[in-house]
C-alpha cells in the first residue's frame, strides 16, 4: 500500500531514475504526457550511478534518501555489462530496498497485430533471491558451481502478494509455475509454500503447473492464461515474462512494478537498447504503461485512465508509431500524439 | 559420434523403451510401419517405467544395459512424479554419458501453425547444470540448490553444436546463457562456446540471453537456426519450440553420447492425462524412428517412412486431436501403412 505523502504544493514526489541508452529519451516523453494530463507530480531526478561500498556495488545515499522518502519511484532501463565485475544495478536496486515482488502484466495492444490476439496475463516473479542470489564459486578449475536458493521466507511473501494481487484485480485463480519434478528440495520448498497459502485464501482456486508445461501452453494458446494470476521463482519469471512480452509485439509494450512493503519502484521491462540511443528512436510505451501502473499504485486513477485511453487509442490509430512496431515516428512524434489526444 | 550398432542376421538390434503414459500407443505404432516397411530392424524391448507403481530399479539396469550393448535405442518419455527419487530419464542420460539432446523444430508442410518457416535445432547439454541433483537444507526454510557448469562439458556439447552444423550445412550457432547475472556459471558455458568457435570457420557465432531468446522465439522465431544451451534453458526453448510447431506430438529429437545413441520425442512429455485413450500423435516418435534409420544410414527406408507420415498430414483428412482432427492413433497409423503402399508404388 502506497503511504506517500503530497507535498506543499498539493504534488507527490516522484523520484525518477532516467536510466541508461534510450533511458533520457523515454524520460523525457513521460514527463510530458504526465504532465500534460495534469498529474499532481513532481520529479526528482536521482543518480544512481554505481559506487563500490567495501568492495560491493552500491547505490549512492543521495538516491537511497529520496526513495525512501518519496516511496515509489519511476526508473529507466539500466545497463548489464556481460562479465564486468559489478553486479547488475537492477539487482543491487532490488536488494537495497527488498522489492520482493516483481509485477508484470501483459496486454494485447489492440492495432499492433501480432500473431496472438487478446492476450491478457499477469504475472508475479519472486524477485530477491532464486538462480539471482549470486553466489558462485569455481569449486576446482573449469568447474563452477552456482548456489539457487530458496527461503519459506521469501517464497512466503511473494505468495502471499501474488494471492493478494488477485483479490485487488479481481482473478479468483492463482497458478504456480515451478520444476519441483527435478529441483525436488527448492522448487518444492516454493511449491509447499504455495499449498499452505493457498489456504490461507479458500476463495482463490489454486493449482500448480511444471515450466515446461507452462512454456508448451503459453506459446500454443495464451488466453486461457487470461484468468489466472501467475506466480513463480525468479529464473522462470524473468524467462514467461519476456515470454509474454513476446506474444504481444515485444519490449518496447510491456510494463513492470517492483513491490516492497514500504517503497515500490516501477520501470519497463526491456534494457537500454545501446543500439538505437540517442537516435529518438526509441518507443517510450513500456516506461509509460509503467507509469500508469504506478498512478494507480499511487491512487491517481482519473489521469492513470485518461493517459491510458490515449496512449491505446494513438497505438490503435497506427498512424504515429515508432519504428520497433513498424512505424516511422520519432519518440516525440508518439508523444506529442499521446497529448494532443490527452 | 562414431556409432558401431549391432548387426545380426542382416538386422541392427535396437533397445526400444516405450515409457509411460502414451508410450506403448506410439511405440506400437512405430513398430507397425517399421513392419511394413520392413525396416532391418530387431526390436529389443524394455519395459522400464517410472510410475510410481512399476518403478524398478532392475528393470532400469536392464535398459541401461540393453543400451550399452546395442549401441543405439528408441525410447519414449519415463514419467518423473514431483516427489520421488531422481528421475529416471536424467539418471539414464549420466549413467551412459548421452551428453547432448537434440530437438528438431520444424514446421510439418501443409500443417499451418501461427509461424511459417520455423527450422531451428535445439542442442541442449544433457548431463549437469540445474539437473545435478545436488540440493540440501541447510537451516528449515532455506534450500541451496546447486547448479554445476563445467569447461570440459560446456567445450563438449559445443563441440557438437559446431560439428553438428557442419555435417547439416546449418549457417549459424547460437548459444544460450544467462551470463549476465549468473556471471561465472553460465559465463564459463558462454567463453567456453566461443572459445570452441575459434576451431571453425563458415559460421555465424553469436549469443543471446535466455529470456530475450523466448521472447524472440515466440515473435520471430525463423532467426534461430542452431542454438547451444545449458540444460534448463533447453528444456524451455524446446517446449516454446514445439508449441510453435504443433506441439510435443511432432518434434523429434535424439539423445548422443560418444558411441551411444538414443533416439526420442524432441519435446520430452509423458501424456498421462490421453494415456490409454488411443488419442496420441505418434508423429514425433515415427520422425524420432526416421533420424534413427539415417544414423544407421539407412535412408531409403527413412525416406519412405518420412515421406508417408508427412503425406498424411498434408492431406489433412486424417489427424489426431492435438492437430485439430479426429483421428485416434490406430486411424493415423493406419492412414500411414496406406501412404507408405502408394510412395513405394510412385
Ligand atoms: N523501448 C524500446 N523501443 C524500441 N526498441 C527497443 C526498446 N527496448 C528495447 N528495444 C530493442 O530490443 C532489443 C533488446 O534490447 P535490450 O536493451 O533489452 O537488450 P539487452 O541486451 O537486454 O540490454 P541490457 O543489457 O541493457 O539489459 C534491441 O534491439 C533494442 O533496440
Ligand atoms: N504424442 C502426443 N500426442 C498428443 N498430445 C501429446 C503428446 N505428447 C504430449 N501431449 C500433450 O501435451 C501436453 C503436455 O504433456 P505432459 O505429459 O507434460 O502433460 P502433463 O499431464 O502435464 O504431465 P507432466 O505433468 O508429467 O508433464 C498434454 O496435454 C499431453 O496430452
Ligand atoms: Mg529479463
Ligand atoms: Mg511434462
Amino acid at each position: 500500500k502506497f503511504e506517500g505523502v503530497k507535498n506543499s504544493q498539493g504534488n507527490y514526489t516522484v523520484s525518477l531514475i532516467e536510466g541508461d541508452g534510450i533511458g533520457p529519451e523515454i524520460s523525457d516523453a513521460v514527463k510530458n504526457i504526465i504532465a500534460a494530463a495534469k498529474t499532481p507530480i513532481t520529479w526528482e531526478p536521482c543518480d544512481v550511478t554505481p559506487i563500490l561500498k567495501n568492495g560491493k556495488t552500491a547505490i549512492p545515499d543521495a538516491a537511497i534518501e529520496s526513495i525512501e522518502r518519496n516511496k515509489v519511484a519511476l526508473k529507466g532501463p539500466l545497463a548489464t555489462p556481460i562479465g564486468k565485475g559489478h553486479v547488475s544495478l537492477n539487482l543491487t536496486l532490488r536488494r537495497t530496498f527488498n522489492l520482493f515482488a516483481n509485477l508484470r502484466p501483459c496486454v494485447s495492444i489492440a492495432g499492433y497485430k501480432t500473431p496472438y490476439d487478446n492476450v491478457d496475463t499477469v504475472l508475479i516473479r519472486e524477485n530477491t533471491e532464486g538462480e539471482y542470489s549470486g553466489i558462485e564459486h569455481e569449486v576446482a578449475s573449469g568447474v563452477v558451481q552456482s548456489i539457487k536458493l530458496i527461503t519459506r521466507e521469501a517464497s512466503e511473501r511473494v505468495l502471499r502478494f501474488a494471492f493478494q494481487h488477485a483479490d485487488t484485480i479481481g482473478r479468483n485463480k492463482v497458478r504456480v509455475v515451478h520444476k519441483a519434478s527435478i529441483m525436488k528440495l527448492s522448487d518444492g520448498l516454493f511449491l509447499n509454500t504455495a499449498r499452505e497459502i493457498a489456504a490461507e485464501y479458500p476463495h482463490i482456486e489454486f493449482d500448480a503447473e511444471l515450466l515446461d508445461n507452462t512454456c508448451l501452453r503459453m506459446t500454443t494458446d495464451p488466453v486461457p492464461y487470461n484468468d489466472k494470476v501467475l506466480v513463480m521463482p525468479n529464473l522462470y519469471g524473468d524467462i514467461l515474462s519476456d515470454l509474454c512480452a513476446g506474444l504481444i509485439g515485444g519490449l518496447g509494450l510491456t510494463p513492470s512494478g517492483n513491490m516492497g512493503d514500504e517503497v515500490s519502484i516501477f520501470e519497463a521491462v526491456h534494457g537500454s537498447a545501446p543500439d538505437i540511443a540517442g537516435q529518438k528512436k526509441a518507443n517510450p510505451t513500456a516506461l509509460l504503461l509503467s507509469s500508469i501502473m504506478m498512478l494507480r499504485h499511487m491512487g491517481l486513477t482519473e489521469q492513470a485512465a485518461a493517459i491510458e485511453k490515449a496512449t491505446f487509442a494513438t497505438l490503435a490509430e497506427g498512424k504515429f508509431l515508432t519504428g520497433d512496431l513498424g512505424g516511422k515516428a520519432s519518440t516525440d512524434e508518439y508523444a506529442q500524439r499521446i497529448i494532443s489526444k490527452l | 559420434g562414431a556409432v558401431s550398432p549391432v548387426k545380426t542376421g542382416g538386422k541392427y538390434t535396437v533397445t526400444l523403451i516405450p515409457g509411460d503414459g502414451i508410450g506403448a500407443e506410439v511405440a506400437e505404432s512405430v513398430k507397425t510401419v517399421f513392419r511394413a516397411e520392413n525396416a532391418p530392424i530387431q526390436w529389443e524391448e524394455m519395459a522400464t517405467s517410472e510410475t510410481p507403481a512399476s518403478r524398478s530399479d532392475s528393470l532400469f539396469n536392464d535398459s541401461v544395459n540393453s543400451l550399452t550393448r546395442n549401441k543405439i535405442g528408441l525410447k519414449g518419455i519415463l514419467h518423473t512424479p514431483i516427489s520421488g527419487d531422481v528421475s529416471f530419464n536424467v539418471a539414464m542420460r549420466q549413467a551412459l554419458d548421452i551428453y547432448a539432446s537434440v530437438s528438431m523444430i520444424r514446421n510439418i508442410p501443409g500443417y499451418k501453425t501461427r509461424h511459417d518457416g520455423v527450422d531451428m535445432v535445439i542442442i541442449r547439454e544433457n548431463t549437469e547444470g540445474e539437473y545435478s541433483g545436488l540440493e540440501h537444507q541447510s537451516v528449515p526454510g532455506v534450500v541451496e540448490s546447486l547448479k554445476i557448469i563445467t569447461r570440459k562439458q560446456s567445450e563438449r556439447i559445443s563441440r557438437f553444436a559446431f560439428d553438428f552444423a557442419k555435417a547439416n550445412n546449418r549457417k549459424k550457432v547460437t548459444c544460450i546463457h544467462k551470463a549476465n547475472i549468473m556471471k561465472l556459471s553460465d559465463g564459463l558455458f558462454r567463453s567456453a562456446f566461443h572459445s570452441i568457435s575459434k576451431g571453425y570457420s563458415g559460421l555465424t557465432v553469436d549469443d543471446m540471453i535466455v529470456d530475450n531468446a523466448s521472447m524472440q522465439c515466440v515473435g520471430r522465431p525463423q532467426q534461430f537456426d542452431v542454438l547451444v544451451t545449458p540444460n534448463l534453458y533447453g528444456n524451455v526453448l524446446s517446449n516454446i519450440g514445439a508449441a510453435l510447431v504443433g506441439g510435443p506430438g511432432v518434434v523429434p529429437g535424439c539423445n548422443m553420447g560418444d558411441d551411444i545413441a538414443i533416439f526420442e520425442p524432441g519435446c520430452r512429455h509423458v501424456g498421462l492425462d490421453i494415456q490409454g485413450k488411443d488419442q496420441a500423435n505418434p508423429t514425433a516418435m515415427l520422425l524420432s524412428g526416421v533420424l534413427m534409420l539415417r544414423h544407421l544410414g539407412l535412408h531409403d527406408h527413412a525416406d519412405y517412412i518420412e515421406k508417408a507420415v508427412y503425406g498424411v498430414i498434408a492431406d489433412g483428412k486424417t489427424l489426431t486431436r492435438d492437430m485439430g482432427g479426429e483421428a485416434s492413433t490406430v486411424e493415423f497409423t493406419r492412414a500411414i501403412l496406406d501412404k507408405l503402399e502408394v510412395v513405394h508404388k510412385a
